[in-house]
């Protein structure tokens, strides 16, 4: 199949994109861009380079906590002589490089980076659309993504450093500048970027819903639109129910802050004063953080779950198993995901018969998770799997996916979370199931899109180093993390040395540095190789992988309107992978079915 | 200068690479090959490593148990705690079956059916037969899971009983007070305005139960086989009182009190007997003595002890935060009680004015 489209850069017919034929600037084509594709790679590159910065930090803290007090002259080079002191690492600048690191995975990279990337590509694209419903308010969401991208990382230019008080920023540590140097400026930056932030996710995800609600193309069916679609809508709704309550949350903290309320604040005595803020509750803050804070690790992990399931389907040469369950499944996480916060509450204090509730919903997901597993797997057997570098990291998905999902029901059991709650069994435990799993979804989707994205492919034998690499090191890392929780070992501790307690584990943290060290190497051949192949990579046909939803339909140019003439139409489900009695093995959704035909998996 | 040498080396790095790419494509392509295409023999070489991968994943998880598990803490030392780690146990056996189930099909079909040419496909887009199992069999499991985890939850968080004694663990930046109530069992009242440099927990003077409190630092003795109420509270920031050998842990929020009760079962002096804790502590020496050495220095050898660690992240000196936690014989607690004098014993400040910052 090489029905070539080149040569149709001429004319787009009857429809109403005539305008976009101007030629335009390099600033409205490439900076403030309104259009969907633009969009995508700019939140791409931007979270590429976030991800690799959050990735330094990480390896800055892994350095500390294998050597501690060790003399690095990297640590040095990096944080300069007043936080990296002759190469070693200062206690509050540690618990900064914890607080952005984790900060800039949750949110820039994993939920405006993969969200932002995926959903502008693919939801134009897949559902048949020439863009999304406002391409200006699409536009408005990336520079507020990167302005709040600036912001965070200005922190680590203020004379006290950035937030430190842990991503989830609890007050009174994030209220009150006189607990830590972290809880100055750099809070007050934390809390603007935030806000920046949400309106990003806010106008994105508006834009999503509206978008596959209204602009789908003629036969695009809600029960024919690809799974990652489903997943990326869902996904959409998510954050626009949850983002706001984070959005009040962060509002009460900046009041308490600066205009002495006491919402999170009451009975303190800090810094040789008691204060005169009374009647409020941290709690209420957790609440409300947890409220958005839960949905937010389905935000991160749907969309990857959406890419695998395309990916897993297209390179086995199958149809996904059990189409409707897993929209049926993705559907159920997505509900779930908002009664299930107080989990990370349990030892709050909070009432334990709520406690219970809590436990119920909370174990309850792992139902819908495991249908998604059980039909990932089944979608393999028996197939006929080709291993580009996309599938590989799906499979790795859904191998960590799983490993990371089954400690959470030990995490979930409320009695079991008084013995491991904040210890490294938790940063073990998600780290894997939504860290690593959605990490390993987003480098499927810019392998296997990576055609679509800037019309060549990226090196593959790159791409299966990176893979292996990644892989190996993310057990490598995070599987003996799960001892040291077991041992006794708190998280956002700076040292494991103060006291002798913790001494004979100090092999296991060197076994995890090493391994974070192999991880952050073969990252960097992603890196170039991303880069690389952006401008040198072989140019790709038009439907490299012989599949059958409608972004591969497009020329492969920057068309504007995505498709140079009429929209296509659509006439069956994007899973006819190896239909029995087809000349190939994939039909496009656009191939009319033929007579007698059963559509959605019949045959 | 030397930053300008890194950098001028890493740039120097990455052109390299390209070349060798560059050249590498080009030897490709001049073997009329695209090096993007999937071959059969890249799908080959693909699915024997996943199949490497399913048995080094094994190897590497039993790997992991077998030299790290005797590196875990020792048999708990609290009634509800032994509970606790036969559910951890209980819970640990199913998720490895499912993790063994799963991993071997994922990774025996990504590797049986890597693709090739003549390989048939099953044309299989659902079977409600299947899925109906692998909704209802998970949710099996998960039934009886969660009335396990439950049954321990209400059976641990149950009221304390009256009789136990109860005493105060007041968290600041970056100590921990324990605050015992003496020989009334109960704490006076006590107020953060009230906080001076000598009286810490900001305690009333003027509140009967509170004349006969004792106040300690650093190390806190708790008698065997009597059920302790603990109340919690903070004074600055929230810190969360961790005690891992007894499977404990409980916040403490500023502005409220938080409660949790257990009951040591094994004094400090029969764990430090344990076999387990005594192969522990060996190796924990013989790891600090040959640092030591390697630095010059002697080292006290390191003796097991109890411990009460901060596990919510609190500033700078968190990872510092600790007590010593002493379980006596109801006798020695007794004694150890004896030494430690109320603490309206010696007299305190008054609180001068009540400090409000606006």
């Amino acid at each position: 199949m090489s029905d070539n489209h080149g040569h149709h850069e001429s004319h787009h017919g009857h429809d109403s994109h005539d305008e976009h034929h101007h030629e335009q600037s390099f600033v409205a084509k490439y900076i403030f861009s309104q259009d969907h594709k633009t969009i995508s790679r700019q939140f791409l590159i931007t979270a590429v380079i976030m991800a690799f910065l959050a990735m330094l930090m990480s390896f800055i803290f892994r350095l500390q906590l294998a050597w501690p007090g060790e003399k690095f002259a990297i640590i040095n080079f990096l944080l300069g002589d007043k936080w990296g002191k002759g190469g070693t690492i200062d206690p509050s600048v540690y618990m900064a490089l914890v607080t952005i690191h984790g900060t800039v995975m949750v949110f820039m990279v994993l939920t405006g980076g993969l969200s932002g990337t995926f959903s502008n590509l693919l939801i134009p694209y897949q559902i048949g659309a020439r863009d999304m419903a406002s391409g200006f308010l699409n536009m408005l969401s990336y520079w507020f993504f990167f302005l709040s991208s600036v912001i965070m990382m200005w922190g680590f230019f203020v004379e006290t450093g950035p937030a430190s008080g842990g991503w989830t920023v609890y007050p009174p540590l994030s209220a009150l500048p006189q607990a830590m140097d972290g809880s100055k400026l750099g809070m007050t930056l934390w809390l603007v970027s935030m806000s920046l932030f949400i309106v990003s996710a806010l106008l994105g995800g508006l834009n999503y819903i509206v978008t596959v609600i209204q602009l789908r193309t003629k036969g695009m069916s809600m029960t024919r639109l690809p799974l990652t679609i489903w997943a990326f809508f869902v996904t959409a709704i998510l954050g626009v129910l949850s983002f706001p309550v984070l959005f009040s949350a962060a509002l009460l903290l900046i009041f308490d802050r600066s205009f002495g309320t006491s919402f999170y604040l009451s009975d303190i005595y800090i810094g040789g004063q008691a204060l005169e803020q009374t009647g409020g509750s941290p709690i209420l803050y957790e609440h409300l953080f947890w409220f958005l804070g839960h949905p937010e690790v389905y935000i991160i992990i749907l969309p990857a779950l959406g890419l695998t399931s395309e990916i897993i389907s297209v390179n086995s040469r199958k149809p996904i198993f059990g189409y409707r369950a897993m929209i049926g499944s993705i559907i159920a996480i997505g509900f779930l995901s908002f009664i299930v916060w107080g989990h990370h509450m349990f030892m709050t204090g909070m009432n334990p018969f709520l406690g219970s509730v809590f436990v119920f919903t909370t174990l309850l997901i792992a139902i819908p998770s495991a249908v998604k597993a059980f039909n990932y797997i089944t979608t393999l057997w028996r197939g006929n799997i080709r291993y580009t570098p996309a599938m590989l990291f799906a499979i790795g998905l859904v191998s960590t996916f799983i490993s990371g999902g089954l400690t959470g029901i030990i995490l979930a059991d409320s009695a079991l979370d008084i013995n491991i709650h904040d210890t490294q069994f938790v940063t073990a435990h998600f780290h894997i199931v939504m860290g690593v799993s959605a990490i390993l979804g987003m480098c499927a989707g810019v392998y296997h899109w990576f055609p679509k994205l800037f019309l060549r492919h990226m090196n593959k034998n790159l791409g299966y180093i990176h893979f292996w690499g990644t892989f190996i090191a993310a057990y490598g890392v995070f599987f003996p993390m799960h001892f040291l929780g077991l041992a006794g070992v708190p998280r956002r501790y700076y040292s494991n040395s103060a006291f002798p307690m913790f001494d004979n584990l100090i092999d296991i943290n060197i076994f995890i540095t090493s391994f974070a060290a192999l991880a952050a190497a073969v990252q960097v051949i992603f890196l170039f190789n991303f880069f690389y192949s952006m401008f040198r990579g072989p140019k790709s046909e038009q439907n490299p992988w012989n599949s059958n939803t409608l972004e591969w339909t497009t020329p492969m140019a920057n068309t504007h309107g995505n498709w140079p003439g009429a929209l296509p139409v659509v006439h069956r489900w994007p899973y006819d992978y190896s239909k029995p009695g087809k000349e190939h093995d994939y039909v496009p959704q656009t191939v009319p079915l033929a007579e007698g035909e059963i559509d959605g998996g019949g045959h | 200068m030397i930053k300008v040498l890194v950098y001028v080396a890493i740039i120097l790095g990455v052109l390299a690479i390209g070349y060798l790419v560059r050249v590498f494509e080009l030897a490709s392509s001049l073997k009329g090959a695209k090096p993007e295409v999937i071959t059969e023999k890249d799908n080959r070489l693909q699915a024997r490593l996943m199949l490497l991968f399913l048995f080094a994943f094994f190897a590497y998880t039993i790997w992991n148990l077998v030299e790290f598990a005797p590196r875990m803490l020792p048999v708990s030392a609290s009634e509800h705690g032994v509970e606790i780690d036969w559910l951890f146990n209980f819970n640990m056996i199913i998720i490895f079956i499912v993790l063994a189930i799963t991993h071997v099909a994922l990774f025996w079909f990504a590797y049986k059916y890597y693709g090739r040419k003549g390989i048939k496909v099953t044309y299989l887009a659902h079977d409600n037969k299947l899925e109906m199992i692998w909704t209802i069999i998970p949710a099996i499991v998960l039934a009886v899971i969660i009335i396990f985890g439950l049954r321990s939850w209400n059976k641990i968080t149950e009221d304390a009983n009256p009789n136990s004694m109860v005493v105060e663990l007041y968290a600041k930046q970056y100590d921990w007070t324990a605050r015992y109530s003496g020989t009334d069992n109960k704490l006076g009242n006590a107020n953060y305005r009230l906080i001076t440099p000598t009286n810490d927990l900001g305690m009333d003077s003027t509140s009967a139960e509170g004349v006969d409190d004792i106040v300690v630092k650093n190390e806190m003795h708790i008698p065997v086989g009597k059920e302790v109420e603990f109340k919690f509270r903070s004074r600055d920031v929230i810190h969360s009182a961790y005690f891992p050998h007894f499977r404990a842990q409980m916040n403490c929020v500023p502005g409220m009190t938080t409660y949790f009760h257990f009951t040591p079962t094994i004094t400090t002096e029969q764990m430090r007997k344990d076999p387990y804790v005594i192969q522990q502590v060996k190796d924990i020496n013989e790891i600090r003595s040959a640092k030591a050495k390697k630095e010059g220095r002697t080292e006290k050898p390191y003796e097991f002890n109890y411990i009460l660690l901060c596990n919510k992240i609190c500033g700078k000196s968190h990872y510092n935060m600790q007590m010593t936690v002493i379980v006596d014989s109801e006798a020695d607690y007794k004694k150890w009680l004896a030494t430690k004098p109320a603490f309206f014993a010696k007299p305190v400040d008054a609180p001068k004015e009540v400090a409000i910052i606006k």
